[in-house]
């Protein structure tokens, strides 16, 4: 090699040591991530949806008199959770959290990224929707939003029409199948494709509830596997094989997306007579056809099974969301912010929005909301509830809950018999 | 930086005036180009193999776990299936796409002004970005809303495409051919160009006609393009993903779950990152044993020219 050529392979070899440095620094950074000092600035994040507007005027607020600043980061829901978990490792970790509680935030815990929320913030909640804020035994979540409970929304207008009444009992479920099927109408409109298997997934929490019992799926959360060997699990899946064989569903739901343009739109259309869904498609319902809620929506709980353990006061769904504080944070900022989440005028933005918070004074500002009939019978059907189970996805947590959906999809899409099923879900934690 | 070509020649010839080089360039110009493939290309691809011999959450530092990811990785049924399915595609997207783009490419190598403009349109789909025509096609495919129930004399059965495997297939592989003829037909028309007239002239000169003519002399000199084509659709078809994350999300259940797919989701939905790191490795061996064969199965290596003795 010639006089050059060596310098050449020098200056690249500089080139390469000042990259690696560069990454080296990077690394350091963020080893180092924790908060300077307890009454600085703090991050939080959230995703974005219509209530935003309401979180910042909180944030604005508090900043007024705060010598630590919190600001607002807003992220798109179908990135959120990956965002919120790469940021997890690195410096970029956010000091306040927006999250759905429960199984989600466990490996979180494990690597000693939150913090142990102050025990007397709890009294200002409603006590079930609390429990998903406390994971592994340790109170992380503080409520900060409405609840979200899963029930059965139907179209009046085609029940006027065939004479019948909502199902209150298995029973009747079947036998109104029956009649709407009939009269050419889909009788209950569910989303089965790639991504919406979470729509399919509240029929199994329910019926399994039902026929089981809460502490079936309780169990099965609190780390006993096995549990889903229950009779009732198998059970709720051949009630779903006997429905879907029914008509149940119709025969496409399989391509079928939720929301406007797909499920949403086929109940306000009255091209199908129910939908199973959570209380925030009411939104959806409203932005579809105005005139569709005002006159002809009706709701009702989930209907009980005869002879099944479960009572049928029973909720399923989110609780509501929560908000966490990491180790990143500047502890006394975060900790005087989180005492926010409960002042009325907090819950009563949250209200207008036709939000039902689950905190103890929501009850007595649920009169000014924009459908106060809708917003008292979330708020009833949750207070009352003797449990709510929350959503088996957000419970369990990504890692396992995406096998799970995928083989709860493959039994609407009959590739899975009940008994496969039960045998796939188990061989998930083998 | 004179002598960066080669330094000894230079000061050999130094005395006396500079003869005219055409030597081969000295290695220092080939330091920029290593440096970038060494820092974006092999160390990513070390850490990837690294990554496979560790359990890592993302949250907490990596575990070192030696061949656990890999054995589990032999044993694994599911990874089975994504490679039937990604082969399938592949070789689906190849029997659909290069037919037509060879005919397309062809045809629109004519020099008539309507051919140019048909093209123009017909390039569109192109330009268009995978993630904006996914989302798009998974509406016009809604049983309830979309084409199938405008067109139900074309959507046999209830209309249910995308909730059978068969049916996933088939969307997957008319909507990325919707997407990609186009710029395989762009290959295919510039070759198409180069083909010499006066060959098309003796041909009909000897009294063959249209097919006989693009049977013997355009698609023999297309040889070449069809290779890189090829090539592209085999290294394409192995790491396609978009599509089917926003068309089927690997459903119904995990009948389309394509090796990218599977690697997607083991990494970002289910996060273990180590075992991803393990279908990523397969995933590149995969990919450069397929293009590796192609270029020898095609001779492409030896450079030869469709156009010798012309």
């Amino acid at each position: 090699m010639n006089n050059v050529s060596r310098r050449q392979a020098l200056a690249a070899l500089a080139g390469g040591a000042a990259i690696m440095a560069t990454t080296a620094a990077c690394g350091f950074k963020s080893a180092n991530a924790t908060a300077s000092s307890a009454d600085g600035d703090v991050s939080y994040w959230t995703q974005v949806d219509p209530t935003n507007t309401v979180q910042q005027a909180a944030i604005s607020a508090f900043n007024k008199t705060s010598k630590g600043q919190v600001t607002l980061s807003t992220i798109a829901s179908a990135g959120y959770l990956g965002k919120v978990q790469t940021a997890m490792g690195s410096s970029a970790m956010p000091g306040l959290f927006f999250n759905w509680g429960g199984g989600s935030l466990s490996p979180y815990i494990k690597a000693g990224k939150l913090v142990e929320l102050d025990p007397s913030l709890k009294s200002h909640f409603l006590a079930s929707p609390l429990q998903a804020g406390i994971v592994d035994g340790k109170f992380v979540g503080v409520p900060c939003r409405g609840t979200q409970p899963v029930f059965l929304y139907y179209n009046k207008a085609l029940f006027a029409q065939a004479g019948v009444k909502p199902p209150t009992t298995y029973s009747d479920l079947t036998s109104l199948v029956t009649v709407f099927k009939k009269r050419g109408i889909t009788p209950f409109t569910i989303a089965g494709s790639g991504t919406s298997s979470w729509t399919e997934l509240m029929w199994v929490e329910y019926l399994v509830d039902r026929v089981g019992g809460p502490g079936v799926f309780s169990s099965i959360a609190g780390g006993d596997w096995s549990t889903w060997k229950d009779a009732s699990v198998l059970q709720a899946a051949q009630m779903i094989a006997e429905l879907i064989s029914s008509g149940a569903f119709g025969s496409n739901f399989g391509s079928v997306n939720y929301g406007a343009g797909g499920t949403s739109t086929l109940l306000a259309d009255g091209r199908a007579a129910m939908q199973l869904m959570g209380s925030w498609d009411y939104a959806t319902l409203a932005q579809i056809s105005p005139s569709f809620v005002k006159n002809d929506l009706g709701y009702v709980p989930f209907p009980s099974v005869e002879g099944g353990k479960g009572d049928a006061g029973n909720v399923s769904g989110n609780p509501t969301n929560y908000i966490s504080m990491t180790t990143a944070a500047a502890g006394t900022t975060a900790a005087d912010f989180l005492k926010t989440v409960y002042r009325d005028d907090y819950v009563l933005g949250l209200v207008k929005d036709g939000e039902v918070p689950v905190t103890t004074n929501t009850k007595s500002l649920l009169s000014q909301s924009t459908d106060p009939a809708y917003s008292s019978f979330l708020y009833d059907l949750v207070a009352g509830a003797p449990a709510f189970t929350q959503s088996w996805d957000q419970a369990l947590g990504s890692t396992l809950a995406t096998p799970m959906l995928t083989e709860i999809q493959k039994l609407f899409n009959g590739q899975d018999s009940p008994q496969q099923f039960v045998s796939n879900v188990l061989a998930i934690q083998g | 930086m004179v002598s960066l070509t080669s330094a000894r020649t230079v000061r050999a010839a130094a005395p006396s005036r500079p003869p005219l080089k055409t030597g081969r360039p000295g290695a220092g110009w080939a330091i920029p180009g290593l440096v970038f493939f060494g820092v974006f290309a092999l160390l990513p691809m070390a850490g990837v193999v690294y990554l496979s011999l560790t359990s890592w959450d993302g949250i907490t530092a990596p575990q070192f776990i030696g061949w656990h990811n890999w054995s589990r990785f032999l044993g694994d049924h599911q990874i089975v299936q994504s490679t039937i399915v990604t082969a399938i595609l592949l070789l689906g997207n190849i029997a659909v796409q290069a037919p037509i783009s060879i005919l397309l490419g062809v045809w629109a190598a004519g020099k008539q002004r309507n051919r140019a403009v048909l093209t123009a349109i017909f390039f569109l789909p192109l330009l268009l970005s995978t993630a904006a025509t996914s989302v798009m096609w998974r509406q016009l495919l809604d049983p309830n809303f979309g084409l199938p129930s405008k067109m139900s004399w074309l959507f046999f059965g209830d209309q249910n495409m995308l909730g059978t495997q068969a049916g996933s297939i088939v969307c997957l592989i008319a909507v990325t051919s919707w997407q990609f003829v186009p710029f395989h037909s762009l290959l295919y028309q510039g070759a198409a160009r180069n083909v010499p007239e006066t060959l098309y002239q003796a041909a009909a000169l000897d009294g063959a006609g249209r097919a006989r003519q693009f049977f013997s002399i355009t698609l023999p000199l297309l040889r070449n393009t069809i290779v890189t084509s090829t090539t592209f659709m085999v290294v394409g078809g192995l790491t396609a993903f978009d599509v089917v994350l926003l068309l089927t999300n690997g459903g119904p259940g995990t009948d389309t779950s394509t090796l990218p797919f599977t690697m997607y989701q083991t990494a970002f939905v289910t996060y273990d990152y180590g075992y991803a790191a393990a279908v990523a490795t397969f995933l590149l061996l995969l990919a450069t044993g397929a293009s590796l064969l192609l270029v020898r199965l095609t001779g492409y290596t030896k450079m030869t020219s469709t156009q010798e003795g012309l």
